[in-house]
């Protein structure tokens, strides 16, 4: 039994003074991802089946590689945003930070790979 | 935090039916029941009410049970026309309040429960306390810094009307507890009742804190648990719309960012 009143459990540890601007990068995420997932869509998904050459002249094309990198990046930023407010909401104490911990470490390696894996197309030596 | 099952001292059983009185237009009434002084699990009695002899609104019905069928029936009520937000509950599925809620409103059974996801201390009574410590939380007065004037504190006819949709909050707690936010994060998130009262100081014009009102409110968790669900605004017995203040309230702390 904690002999809290309840005021002081409604102020808790008082404000953060954050907040706003994950609020606001969810936001802008969000419609720069409205515009790059039909870019990508419409770019890149017609390679899907193509012969290895063929997909690896047209992924490294500067407008294609640029689509798929920020598609890459801007996605799995907001993923990893978004994924965070998930957690925040269900689950609470340690589980929450490992979570949130889990979640953005599985962003940030799935971004490094990705990325990698762009830059190495693009100077892959196959012919244009 | 969620939780996906009740406890067991916590589930609902199947209580008491009173006995069905002779008439054309008896309703069905199905009414939640816990008693904290008998420690037993909480129940469902059943109740049948002839309306011809009864008011229209809910809360006619219930004054009817606990005067004439089972006066230890427990529950708030106060000023019987939507004013004093006293006796909130979940009438249906909804949560409201019973002296506006018509009975005719309510197909089949009427089903009747205390507001989700509160500690209830007796029958139809939710602990608010939590609920009005938040309120007080957000300094639900006018703040100023400014000598006091010698008449009044002014205020445009336009800026008074910024007010309408948000001075008309009852306290009833119908909004806060129909927020799943508010229910898995209750100890943080200030919810829409809260949020709704601290616009309506945000935006007034006589007050001067509206900086440190911001400041106090820029919290993952105080303000940023609202994610737009919006069962607070279809539920408000009083038709007002706490979204759309805690919306109001993010565009003001994103223009003090950008």
């Amino acid at each position: 039994m904690h002999y809290l009143t309840d005021r002081k459990r409604a102020n808790g540890l008082g404000s953060a003074k954050s907040g706003t601007e994950h609020f606001y990068s969810m936001q802008v995420s969000a419609v720069a991802l409205a515009i790059l997932v039909p870019l990508f869509l419409f770019t890149v998904a017609p390679l899907i089946g193509e012969p290895f050459e063929y997909v690896l002249r047209h992924l490294r094309q500067p407008f294609r590689a640029v689509i798929t990198g920020l598609t890459l990046v801007v996605g799995l930023v907001h993923f990893k945003n978004g994924a965070r407010v998930m957690i925040e909401d269900y689950t609470q104490g340690a589980t929450r930070k490992a979570l949130i911990f889990i979640a953005a470490a599985i962003a940030y390696v799935l971004m490094a790979a990705g990325l990698f894996a762009l830059i190495r197309i693009s100077l892959s030596s196959v012919p244009f | 935090m969620v939780q996906f099952s009740l406890p067991k001292n916590s589930q609902v059983r199947v209580g008491k039916t009173w006995p069905k009185p002779d008439g054309k237009n008896v309703r069905k009434f199905k009414i939640y029941r816990w008693d904290p002084d008998t420690g037993e699990n909480p129940r469902v009695d059943t109740y049948f009410i002839d309306m011809d002899k009864c008011g229209p609104m809910i809360l006619d019905a219930l004054i009817k049970i606990k005067n004439e069928i089972d006066p230890t029936l427990t529950f708030r009520r106060s000023c019987r026309e939507g004013i004093c937000g006293s006796c909130a509950m979940n009438i249906d599925g909804i949560n409201t309040l019973a002296c506006i809620y018509g009975t005719d409103e309510v197909k089949g059974d009427v089903r009747i429960y205390p507001l989700p996801h509160m500690p209830v201390i007796k029958d139809l009574i939710p602990d608010l306390t939590l609920f009005y410590a938040q309120h007080a939380s957000i300094m639900p007065w006018l703040e100023t810094k400014t000598n006091r004037p010698a008449k009044e504190w002014r205020q445009s006819i336009e800026d008074r009307k910024k007010l309408d949709g948000l001075y008309e909050c009852v306290m009833c707690a119908s909004c806060s507890t129909a927020c799943p936010s508010y229910w898995w994060n209750s100890d943080r998130y200030l919810g829409p009742a809260a949020l709704l009262h601290a616009y309506r100081w945000i935006i007034d014009s006589r007050d001067e804190a509206t900086g440190e009102r911001l400041d106090q409110l820029e919290d993952p968790f105080k303000l940023y648990r609202c994610h737009t669900i919006m069962n607070c605004t279809k539920t408000c017995p009083k038709g007002l719309n706490p979204a759309k203040a805690i919306a109001e309230i993010k565009k003001l702390m994103v223009e003090r960012h950008v």
